[in-house]
């Protein structure tokens, strides 16, 4: 990553306007051309700085449920559990953790009512608890991991 | 706000991201034989009605350096949670801070918080600043770092075919 690639990263955590050349000011700024600002966005997609490039939902608004989730997995059936969860469509993504909990993954779900039948079935599919802890309150952070 | 067809239409167009061409809401529309001008103020609406937060992205710390990666978690009591949690996210390197409920028996911890850092050296020496500086030390934390990652997408919100998919 060069300079330009850390402005632009933190330029885009800010967020693109919904217009129909949503690149130009970025591009202005940063002194590139459109195509090279998107060659950029693209290469750092590709070495995965940035994971999504899009639009952010607020899962709740949109009818669906989005829920920190733990297991008690243990180790010598580590690496099936962790398949066995990441099957299913609705598990954004899963992270090892050095506690007696130490699976830790995030569900989301179309509608909030699917979370309670494919956290069964998780639990079906695994033989572990799942340990369900649905965000009742967040505290305002604001956009500041600057690179 | 009630989700048309075409809303979810093209929130599956687009959850995966952005076209990356210089006009990606024309190029939307053109997948879905939909106008620009439409794509843009269907858009706008889900936006306003606070349905998409922004147009942005995800940052993926590991790859900046941030190797170091904690879930702090505390056990604050109910009266108290508002105060630590409001505390916590006005901490420079804290990135995440939310109240979950506690689940016993076996989980009896209520605010979460994520730090970030290079190192998990230097994760912990902040925390420890953390806690002096707001006198949080009679309450009980653990600190969780994470090892491997075995998934990392961004979550889908909207099934391409709805009704089939989970039978």
């Amino acid at each position: 990553m060069d300079e330009t690639d850390r402005r632009l990263v933190n330029r885009l955590q800010e967020g693109l306007p919904v217009s129909r050349r949503p690149f130009d000011e970025i591009a202005d700024t940063l002194g590139l051309s459109v195509d090279a600002l998107l060659e950029r966005i693209q290469r750092l997609l590709d070495d995965k700085v940035l994971t999504r490039f899009g639009p952010m939902f607020n899962a709740e608004n949109l009818g669906g449920a989005l829920s920190l989730c733990a297991m008690q997995v243990p180790r010598d059936r580590y690496d099936e559990v962790a398949q066995q969860v990441n099957v299913f469509p609705e598990v954004a993504h899963n992270y090892e953790r050095d506690h007696s909990l130490n699976m830790w993954f995030v569900l989301a779900t179309e509608r909030a009512e699917q979370a309670a039948t494919v956290i069964a079935a998780i639990e079906q599919a695994t033989a572990c608890k799942v340990y369900d802890l649905p965000k009742q309150e967040e505290f305002y952070i604001g956009l500041k991991l600057a690179v | 706000m009630v989700l048309t067809e075409t809303d979810r239409q093209l929130i599956a167009a687009i959850q995966g991201g952005l076209p990356l061409v210089s006009h990606p809401y024309a190029a939307i529309g053109a997948q879905l034989g939909m106008s620009e001008t439409a794509v843009l103020a269907r858009l706008s609406a889900l936006q306003s009605a606070g349905l998409i937060k922004r147009m942005g992205v995800v940052v993926k710390h590991r790859a900046l350096g941030y190797r170091a990666n904690a879930m702090v978690v505390w056990d604050i009591p109910d009266a108290e949670v508002e105060r630590v949690g409001e505390l916590l996210a006005g901490e420079s390197c804290v990135t995440l801070c939310y109240q979950r409920p506690r689940r016993a028996p076996g989980w009896s911890y209520n605010l979460f918080c994520m730090i970030h850092g290079r190192e998990r050296d230097s994760v912990l020496r902040r925390l420890e600043q953390i806690i002096q500086h707001h006198e949080l030390g009679h309450l009980k934390h653990d600190v969780l770092f994470s090892g491997r990652s075995f998934k990392q997408r961004g979550a889908r919100y909207v099934m391409a075919q709805p009704e089939s998919s989970h039978g």
